[in-house]
C-alpha cells in the first residue's frame, strides 16, 4: 500500500496500471454484456 | 323553535369518488394514475428485447448503492476509531470501499449501454439527465468519502485538493481541509440526494417504459 502504482506510458496515454487493468475489464466485461445470451424466462413477451 | 337545517351528507359509493370538487388529492391521484399507473410501476413481464444482460449493469448499480448506504449507516454509529482499529471495523470499512468501487464501475457501464442505444429518445432526455448528475454528484460524494476516512490519505487528499478548490473559486464555501464539512456533507446531504435522485431515475424509467432498440418498428429514429 505505500508503494505507489507503477504507470504505463504510451504517448500522451500516462496511465496507473491498477486504473488500466479495470478499464480493460470493464470493456471486456462490455462486450461479454453484449453477445453473452441471456435466460429467457416466462416473464417476458415474445 | 330553531330551524331546520338542511345537513349535506357525505357522498357515498364509488361514484361519488370521480366528482371533482376542487380536491387537490383527487387532482394528484388521476395525475399519478395517467402518468404512472400500478402495473408499469410495478411490471411482471418486459418486452422481448430486454432479455440482455447490458440491462442487468443499471440494477447491479442500484444494489451496489444498497451496499454502500447500509455500510455507511455503520460506519458512522461506529466512528473511525472502530473503522481503523477494529478488525470488524476494518471490514465494514472494506465493504464500503468496494461496494463504492462496484458502484462507479457499474454506473459506467450503464452509461455506456445507454448511450450507445440512445436511451434518451422517445421523450426520454430528463432520464437521462438526472443520470448524469447522478453521476456528478456521486463523484462528489465519492471525494468526500476521501476526505471523511481520518487517516494520512485523507490529509494528503485534502492538503493536494485545496488548491485547486482556491483557483476555482469554491474553495470559500467548500473547504476541503474542513473534515467537520466534508464528514457532513459525505454522510447527510449528498448521500440523501444521489438516493432520492436514483429513485426519480427508475421512477421515471418505469412511467415511459425501456426505450426500443435502434431501428425497431415503432421505435424512434435517432
Amino acid at each position: 500500500m505505500d508503494t505507489p502504482a507503477q504507470y504505463f506510458d504510451w504517448g500522451f496515454i500516462h496511465i496507473s496500471y491498477p486504473n488500466l487493468i479495470v478499464i480493460g475489464l470493464m470493456l471486456v466485461l462490455f462486450a461479454v454484456a453484449l453477445v453473452a445470451p441471456f435466460p429467457h424466462g416466462s416473464d417476458r413477451d415474445a | 323553535m330553531p330551524e331546520a337545517t338542511e345537513v349535506k351528507s357525505a357522498p357515498t359509493g364509488s361514484g361519488a369518488l370521480d366528482t371533482d370538487d376542487g380536491s387537490w388529492t383527487l387532482r394528484v391521484r388521476r395525475w399519478v394514475d395517467r402518468v404512472l399507473p400500478m402495473d408499469r410501476l410495478l411490471p411482471h413481464r418486459q418486452p422481448y428485447y430486454v432479455g440482455s444482460w447490458v440491462y442487468v449493469f443499471g440494477v447491479i448499480t442500484i444494489a451496489a448503492l444498497v451496499w454502500v448506504v447500509v455500510s455507511g449507516v455503520v460506519l458512522s454509529f461506529m466512528g473511525p476509531q472502530w473503522w481503523h482499529a477494529s478488525s470488524l471495523g476494518r471490514f465494514f470499512n472494506s465493504l464500503h470501499f468496494w461496494s463504492v468501487q462496484l458502484f462507479f464501475i457499474f454506473m459506467v457501464l450503464h452509461l455506456w449501454g445507454q448511450y450507445f442505444m440512445a436511451g434518451w429518445r422517445d421523450g426520454r432526455a430528463a432520464t437521462w439527465m438526472i443520470g448524469v448528475v447522478i453521476f456528478g454528484i456521486s463523484i462528489v460524494t465519492a471525494f468526500t468519502g476521501y476526505l471523511s476516512q481520518q487517516n494520512f490519505d485523507s490529509q494528503f487528499i485534502a492538503i493536494n485538493a485545496k488548491d485547486a478548490m482556491n483557483g476555482s473559486g469554491i474553495g470559500a464555501f467548500f473547504n476541503v481541509l474542513n473534515f467537520g464539512q466534508m464528514y457532513g456533507l459525505h454522510v447527510m446531504l449528498l448521500p440523501i440526494t444521489v438516493t432520492f435522485l436514483v429513485v426519480v431515475h427508475i421512477v421515471m424509467v418505469r412511467a415511459r417504459g425501456v426505450v426500443k432498440p435502434i431501428g425497431l418498428e415503432g421505435g424512434a429514429q435517432p
